[in-house]
């Protein structure tokens, strides 16, 4: 039950926890601590996943981030899905259910293996080949087929039922990596007393030391230093510890991105905590410490399940009690295979050879290892490996100086293959410090910094064991150091630890098979060869920033962490070139995947994009009224009534207001209060209008410009007093609106002593329209008389309604009798039911954006950004009247002179009638001359507003035409899909021309 | 994310703020004095160099103030913030 390949004891794994699981159904059991993989990998199975493209049988490859066959689906459930999880990273828990992909009907028996037989019509760039033809079938047929058949994971069905929280945190020093130089660097900072955050991705920290067997720290075993170093740092007031935390994204200003995983490995999560969360940590320095990946070997079927890592191998047997196989081959270019070779063979994994790339391997490790009694193969590549679903052999092959010798099959269950260590430079590279390539490592590791942060360990080349503590120790120090001018006491390590010197290889190793047919994997989770590389080399491309997009490697989600430096050794012999000068492709956040769900946060749903609703909202919403969003608020559209449809509410609507009167919602209107004494003079720069004339109590309808003299915004404005406007702008456009004036207040002209002050939220606005409006408010006012003598059109007065303070506007956007009741927006429903109840026996109507609409379009009234598009002038939409031709300057006075902007030939503001009356337009719909012109038809302009008109009883439409107040009485047409509809162009104003409405 | 200086607030996240455009670039006193190609530079010509450039920043969601400030177009870090109204601080032009 507990698993064949277990060790007989030893590990970190709590063998007193059992903890049962499924894979594919298959109930299995490890312990407390087990990983997926390592709990499988006890379990004797390997087979975990298949291949991207080709279908093939894949095994655990790593222990680690790096890991990229062994992906796999979890979750209790479908709302809590999660595809594509690393399996090496997927921590054991009770019942814990997981799921391999890429396969059907079974991860044994995969169908899409067919792929694998079809692999020399399927070559890099194939899609960009193959798929050419016919073009409408790439849509239809070729893509979703491949989606289908290449992939990874499935999306989960259901929403993400979990929770995720976004903090913000502020530290001294942010160590990033637990390892040796880590955990050095931690005590260095933490013993300088600086506040101190050290994160490591895994549930314990310790990074390599997690997996020693033999290794000593100060006299003691390295698992106990461990241990006590731990202690020392949790024990400290200024550290704080983070575990199961990714460094996953480094920004500018060192600001890291953590993504803690809080409730991910626990059965049963408790339900106040979230599944993650996403950290943004402010650092004064950062250490980092991330450790280095193993390069696999690039060999010829090197992508069977049993072919790993050698190090992984290693981290199974030592960590977690799990053999990785019974009888293991190790083919290796460097010390570091023999290391897995002795602590396997510890664990009691028999070797049955060790095929060394390099001629006359002579370390401390392969001294150990033929000491042992280990057979060693200098001069001797790993050319082939056998088996289905499972390694069964591996072909050795002697290398001779200029040929290859002969070649040997070994039976085994696991291949081991070690070419070394790469520097994980992720997050420096991030950072966007430069990379420097070391000839000695053949690799890359951090070269010139631009943020405040330093590498230390093995992230920089250091891997022997007490290098990496010394170099931590020295970093921690001058980080605590930099930040707050901090010192750090003395600190030396003894370590003893085997040395794992500086071999290794890049790039595929030599192999006497049939180069057409062999198949050496450089990436396993994109299915990228040797071969396909090369290819791409042959086909001219050059850059590695090109060779990756063509091929694919290194852009899967492991971001090639295991095949980015054998992919550039590998186009480096086919280039004759060396590798610093291809270069290497960009390391991007994040550095691992991340769920959307942490990025999110909160923002979902109706926070997502909150609504803005005004005070009179609940009213309407009580009513029945259909609600459309405007920006960010929700506007009452209509108010049906019974079975009414829109069409029906709106005529009747209109009828309403244009015969008795209609009650409005207008509160959405920007609002900005503009006072001080040179309050006038600042309205006068800022708009067209002249305003030093217009009396207190007055309203003005004001035009408000860009720089470049185009429309910008409209509204009416009240003067209160002569040193205070109530300015009203578009609906979402007063945040504009106050920038724009902000920013000439600000730094144009500073001399003038003005406040701007936001109020769109403060004021409801109540909008009474209609011939009865005045028999309706009446009642209701306290010290404002509503006669046409004493409160003409365009008028604002100050008192009471129902004791609360208002103020009034005499405005109309609907061409009749109208008044704007502005009150505090906390007592904006409760005025809005008084004159609700107060309108009942005038049968006053409620009405909304659409009516609103029509009616103002029947009046010609143009609405900003519908019959504006950000290239009208003032004399383009007929408001050529508003702008004071005697001012000296405004904003975009200048740019009104230029030549152009009164050209005859603009597009114009006009209406347009179909010669079909009942015929609606469509809004955007082009005008032409002639339809039957040759194409391209020359346009005239577009439709800008259309509505059916119940009080003209027939349709209307506002374009802007070229030269279009010339054209009025000509035919023109509006070609469409299905036909040609013929319109006559008119005047835009369609109802009331002389505007003896408002005078009732 | 980057820490901008406000120099009326202090030290702020970059979300704080909104960029805007070349700094230094004043509105002419009487604009109808310019030709159609004098105002055309004033409105739409820009330096965008490579290198350190003076810009206009807004505190938009902390003191709403405009301020100065010069950045390097290169690295996107800030050398300095200033005042508006101050003179441009005297820093070379450009890394090149």
């Amino acid at each position: 039950m507990t698993g064949a390949f277990r060790t007989a004891s030893g590990g970190r794994i709590d063998r007193s926890k059992p903890v049962a699981f499924t894979f594919d159904g298959q109930h299995l059991s490890g312990f407390s601590g087990d990983t997926l993989a390592s709990a499988l990998i006890a379990n004797g199975i390997h087979l975990t996943g298949r291949s991207f493209k080709y279908h093939r049988p894949r095994g655990i490859l790593s222990a680690g981030t790096d890991e990229p066959n062994a992906l796999v689906g979890v979750g209790r459930d479908e709302a809590h899905y999660a595809p594509n999880l690393r399996a090496t990273q997927v921590e054991l828990y009770e019942g814990l259910k997981a799921e391999s992909q890429n396969r059907w009907p079974s991860l044994k028996f995969d169908a899409g293996a067919v792929n694998d037989l079809a692999s020399p019509l399927l070559p890099s760039g194939f899609y960009y080949k193959t798929f050419m033809w016919p073009a409408k079938a790439w849509t239809k047929f070729y893509e979703p087929k491949i989606r289908a058949m290449a992939g990874l994971g499935r999306a989960p069905e259901a929403p993400d039922a979990d929770r995720y929280s976004q903090h913000y945190a502020h530290c001294d020093v942010l160590v990033v990596g637990s390892g040796p130089a880590g955990l050095a660097a931690a005590l260095a900072a933490a013993a300088s007393g600086v506040k101190v955050m050290l994160v490591d991705e895994q549930p314990e920290m310790g990074g390599s030391l997690l997996a020693s067997r033999d290794a000593s720290i100060d006299g003691k075993p390295a698992q106990q230093w461990l241990a006590d170093a731990l202690a020392e740092l949790s024990a400290a007031d200024n550290v704080t510890l983070m575990t199961r935390t990714t460094a996953f994204g480094y920004f500018p200003h060192n600001m890291i991105a953590l993504a803690e995983r809080v409730t991910e490995h626990v059965a049963v999560p408790d339900p106040e905590l979230p599944r993650e969360r996403l950290w943004q940590v402010r650092a004064k320095e950062v250490v980092l410490a991330t450790g280095a990946l193993e390069r696999p070997l690039v060999f010829p079927d090197n992508d069977r399940p049993g072919v790993m890592l050698a190090d992984s191998g290693r981290t199974y047997a030592n960590r977690y009690g799990a053999k990785p196989g019974k009888r293991a081959v190790i083919f290796t270019a460097c010390d570091a295979g023999y290391r897995s070779a002795l602590d396997l063979a510890a664990a009691g994994v028999e070797i049955a050879a060790i095929a060394d790339l390099r001629r006359n391997p002579a370390g401390e490790l392969p001294a150990k290892a033929l000491a042992a009694g280990i057979e060693v193969r200098p001069s001797t590549a790993v050319t082939g490996t056998s088996g289905r679903l499972r390694v069964s052999g591996a072909a050795l092959t002697k290398m001779g100086e200029y040929d290859f010798g002969a070649t040997q099959q070994i039976a085994c269950d696991v291949l081991l293959m070690s070419g070394g260590f790469t520097p994980s430079v992720h997050l420096f590279s991030q950072s966007r410090g430069k990379l420097a390539f070391d000839p000695v490592l053949n690799c890359y590791v951090p070269g010139t910094s631009v943020e405040r942060e330093r590498s230390a360990g093995a992230s920089r080349g250091l891997f022997e064991l007490g290098a990496a503590l010394e170099d931590g120790y020295a970093k921690g120090a001058d980080a605590a150091k930099a930040a707050k001018g901090a010192k750090a006491p003395a600190r030396a390590f003894a370590a003893q630890a085997p040395r794992l010197g500086t071999d290794g290889h890049i790039g595929a190793t030599p192999h006497n098979r049939n180069p057409a047919f062999a198949k050496a994997f450089v990436d396993w989770q994109n299915d990228v060869t040797a071969k396909d590389i090369k290819l791409a080399t042959r086909e001219g491309f050059r850059s590695i920033e090109h060779i990756k997009r063509y091929t694919t490697t290194g852009m899967a989600t492991d971001q090639g962490k295991t095949s980015n430096m054998n992919a550039l050794g590998i186009v480096s012999d086919a280039l004759k070139t060396p590798v610093p000068q291809i270069g290497l492709t960009t390391f991007r956040p994040p550095f691992t995947p991340t769920t959307f769900g942490i990025f999110a946060g909160a923002a979902r749903g109706e926070l997502f994009d909150p609504a803005r609703q005004t005070a009179i909202h609940g009213w309407a919403a009580e009513q029945g009224a259909i609600f459309e969003d405007v920006g960010n608020w929700k506007r009452a559209l209509y108010f049906p009534r019974g079975n009414e449809g829109m069409h029906e509410a709106v005529a009747r609507e209109c009828r309403a207001v244009r015969s008795a009167v209609g009650i409005f919602d207008a509160s959405t209107l920007g609002k900005i209060e503009i006072v001080g004494p040179d309050a006038a003079e600042f309205m006068n720069r800022m708009y067209t209008n002249a305003w030093a004339k217009l009396e207190p109590g007055r309203l003005r309808y004001g035009v408000m410009l860009r720089e470049d003299g185009f429309v910008m915004d409209d509204g009416v404005v009240g003067r209160m007093a002569p040193d205070r406007f109530h300015v009203t702008t578009t609906t979402g456009g007063a945040p504009r609106v106050l920038a724009h004036m902000e920013d000439y207040l600000q730094t144009e002209w500073p001399d003038l002593d003005v406040w701007l002050t936001s109020t769109t939220e403060q004021w409801s606005v109540i909008a009474v329209q209609g011939p009865l409006a005045r028999q309706v408010l009446r009642p209701l006012l306290e010290g404002i008389d509503l006669s046409k003598e004493a409160m003409p059109h365009m008028s604002v007065r100050e008192g009471t309604i129902l004791g609360i303070p208002t103020r009034v506007f005499s405005v109309s956007f609907t061409g009749e009798l109208g008044f704007e009741v502005n009150v505090p927006s906390e007592h904006g429903r409760k005025v809005w039911e008084a004159i609700y109840a107060s309108g009942q026996k005038f049968g006053i109507t409620p009405y909304g954006t659409e009516t609103m609409h029509v009616l103002r379009a029947e009046k010609g009234y143009i609405i900003v950004g519908q019959e504006t598009d950000g290239t009208a002038t003032p004399d383009d939409v007929n408001l050529g009247w508003a702008v004071g031709k005697a001012k000296k300057d405004f904003v975009g006075k200048r740019a009104l002179a230029r030549a152009s902007m009164s050209a005859p030939d603009r597009k114009q503001l006009v209406g347009l009638f179909t010669v079909e009356p009942q015929t609606v337009l469509e809004e955007g719909a082009q005008v032409v001359a002639d339809p039957k012109a040759p194409v391209p038809v020359p346009m005239l302009g577009h439709v800008t507003s259309s509505y059916h008109s119940s009080v003209l009883g027939r349709s209307i439409a506002l374009a802007v035409i070229k030269g279009g107040r010339g054209r009025i009485g000509q035919k023109l047409f509006v070609p469409m899909p299905d036909r040609v509809i013929e319109v006559e162009v008119t005047e835009p104003v369609f109802y009331d021309p002389k505007g003896e409405r408002f005078d009732v | 994310m980057l820490i901008i200086n406000c120099p009326y607030c202090g030290e702020r996240p970059e979300i704080e703020f909104r960029y805007g455009g070349e700094a230094h670039i004043a509105r002419p006193a009487d604009p109808s004095a310019l030709s159609d190609a004098e105002w055309t530079d004033f409105l739409y010509n820009r330096t965008n160099p490579k290198g350190k450039h003076a810009e206009r920043w807004r505190h938009i969601h902390g003191c709403g103030r405009y301020f100065n400030a010069v950045r390097d177009t290169v690295s996107d870090f800030f050398v300095t913030t200033y005042k508006t109204g101050e003179a441009r601080p005297d820093i070379e032009e450009s890394a090149r």
